[in-house]
């Protein structure tokens, strides 16, 4: 492998480890404050892909520079709309229920969405790649990369980043949030409003599931079963860095965003295998995750 | 209740007769029962570890173990007997779990399940990758085979292997059964209402999850032969996280807490798909979906629930 393949591996390994940070960021803070495993997180990343190329296949003949925020008006309907919905509607009668019902009642909404992805958008693939080409090119250490992927999608995931961390060590609605995580019931009997928490963070988490899906709609085409698969890799990733740690998701979907484009260049069939082989490795030596505290096994 | 006949078994008695008349007078039954009591074997062992409070979002890895070790068979050695492949299978399945199992038993819950889908999604991606042995995402075709060394044609196919399942079936039932009601079964129960009195108790909460397990990842395999025996094909989708994502959705539609509930569930889940997929070949997912969240929302312990929880009210509260 030479030089200029390992810059284009560990580019790729970037703008990859960006959508997927996203998505799975979105997933670990649902699981550390509703303490729920969202199955139907991989539909929202689909439908929010789907929803961002229909947003800028329509705007675009108005004008290209539309189509950013057309991308984040999507996101932001779908987290509204669909997260929303599962949280209130899904979710919230079962809570206090055993935790297998919860599972299956996100599994029973991704079952639904996905269909219901087929019948709106149907099966043939879309491409929407208006804000891809819109920025240039740039050349990183002599290799010519889109912009797109080596600056703006970093950017976007590094801003959420620093972002979800200011909001919940620095805000009042974040120490809220923390709050809630804690001590549900201590916090309760202070006055917090649990179930509005509880709503707020699943409709963030959804809306980050449908910007990755929506960011990552221009680099790629929309097909059925995007969804299906990037749940098991968003969660791969939020489970090997530890459910509930923000840095933790960040820096292990780097290292799994790495490690899968050089095992692209290097023996392309093991692709797949790399994020579940690693998560494997890691939750056999520590099952609470790289960056996971330790806990008291609670009987 | 001892010398009375419990309701629950009266119904699964008669289920197991309609599975056994009903396709001799609709033909297009065959299939659809000899998958319903395929599927049926499968979630008896979701069920089993739903006794110990223990979900395994990967048990999908053991239903494709069994499928692939006949295809497996059918390409490399050719010929093959279903007798052959279902011991084949099973065997297979049941070392894979015990394997898997030794690590898996350690952990509890959202754990638990997580590396039972971590394991069943690296075998998943080696049969999808793996393309010079396993066809990649074609999947392999299983050729028909001969029982006991006698071939069939198509038409009687269909009701040899039917009648097979439904032998493995019954037996699977029974055994369970039989399981869950020894000391071995109870302390399985005991994992679930409390590990540390178990483990005070002088026994190894670990083994009699291993135990559970194994038997559990037996039975996926047994079930996976038969469905790629039914289906004459084993593909990748058979070891994918939403194949058991499925069997959990069954086992929790039939109601966990009685072994019939596996073969309850499966029969209205198939019910489902094969009218839905006839009818409204579009939609039947969503309907699948929905059904699934009024059963959760409205009858979380399932179908056989149902009728207990009427039979409760006509008895005034107990």
């Amino acid at each position: 492998m030479n030089s200029t393949l390992a810059i284009l591996a560990i580019l790729d390994g970037i703008s990859y480890a960006a959508l997927v940070f996203l998505v799975s960021v979105g997933l670990s803070l649902i699981f550390g404050v509703l303490r729920v495993v969202n199955v139907a997180h991989g539909s929202l990343y689909a439908f929010g892909a789907y929803l961002a190329a229909t947003f800028s296949l329509a705007i675009a003949p108005i004008s290209p520079w539309l189509t950013y925020p057309a991308l984040l008006a999507a996101s932001i309907v779908i987290g509204v709309v669909c997260g929303g919905f599962i949280e209130r509607f899904l979710l919230r009668p079962l809570s206090g229920q055993e935790d297998v019902l919860q599972l299956l009642i996100t599994f029973a909404a991704f079952m639904i969405m996905d269909n219901l992805q087929r019948l709106i958008w149907g099966v043939q693939p879309i491409f929407a790649a208006e804000p891809l080409r819109l920025l240039p090119n740039v050349a990183v250490f002599g290799v010519s990369y889109t912009s797109y992927q080596v600056i703006l999608l970093p950017g976007v995931a590094l801003a959420t980043l620093f972002g979800l961390r200011y909001f919940l060590r620095r805000t009042l609605s974040g120490a809220v949030i923390l709050a809630v995580t804690e001590d549900r019931e201590a916090s309760t009997a202070i006055g917090i409003d649990a179930k509005r928490v509880y709503f707020v963070t699943f409709v963030i988490g959804a809306s980050l599931a449908a910007l990755g899906g929506a960011l990552a709609s221009p680099t790629t085409s929309l097909v059925p079963g995007m969804g299906a698969d990037m749940i098991v890799l968003s969660f791969a990733v939020a489970a090997t860095a530890g459910l509930g740690q923000i840095e933790g998701t960040a820096l292990t979907a780097l290292m799994i965003g790495l490690t899968r484009a050089f095992v692209i260049y290097l023996q392309p069939e093991f692709e797949v295998l790399v994020p579940y082989l690693l998560m494997v490795l890691v939750l056999l030596v520590r099952p609470f995750g790289l960056f996971g505290a330790v806990q008291v096994r609670k009987i | 209740m001892s010398g009375r006949i419990k309701p629950v078994t009266t119904i699964a008695l008669i289920f197991f007769l309609v599975s056994a008349v009903g396709p001799l007078l609709v033909s297009s039954w065959a299939t659809l029962f000899a998958l319903i009591l395929a599927k049926g074997i499968v979630v008896l062992g979701i069920i089993l570890l739903l006794q110990a409070g223990q979900v395994s979002f990967g048990h999908a890895m053991f239903f494709a173990t069994g499928a692939y070790t006949a295809a497996f068979w059918g390409k490399y050695v050719g010929g093959g007997d279903i007798v052959l492949f279902i011991a084949l299978g099973g065997i297979t399945s049941a070392v894979f779990g015990l394997i898997v199992g030794l690590f898996v038993v350690r952990y509890r819950e959202i754990f638990f399940g997580m590396l039972n889908l971590a394991f069943s999604m690296v075998l998943w991606s080696l049969l999808e990758k793996m393309f010079h042995y396993t066809n990649g995402a074609d999947g392999i075709r299983v050729p028909r085979p001969a029982l006991l060394g006698l071939s069939f044609t198509p038409e009687t196919f269909q009701y040899v292997i039917l009648y097979v399942s439904l032998l493995i079936a019954v037996v699977a039932f029974y055994g369970v059964q039989r399981y869950l009601n020894s000391p071995l079964g109870h302390m399985l129960r005991a994992i679930k209402s409390n590990e540390t009195r178990l483990e005070y108790l002088g026994t190894s909460a670990r083994r009699v999850l291993l135990i559970g397990y194994v038997i559990s990842a037996f039975l996926g395999g047994i079930g996976g032969t038969l469905v790629a025996i039914i289906q004459q094909i084993a593909t990748p989708e058979f070891g994918f996280w939403t194949k058991s994502g499925e069997f959990v959705f069954i086992a929790i539609l039939g109601g966990s807490a009685h072994a019939f509930g596996a073969f309850a569930g499966a029969a209205m889940f198939e019910c489902v798909r094969f009218y839905a997929a006839a009818h409204l070949a579009d939609t039947w997912q969503l309907i699948l979906g929905v059904v699934l969240i009024v059963i959760i929302l409205y009858a979380p312990n399932g179908l056989i629930a149902l009728r207990q929880r009427y039979g409760q009210a006509k008895q005034g509260g107990h």
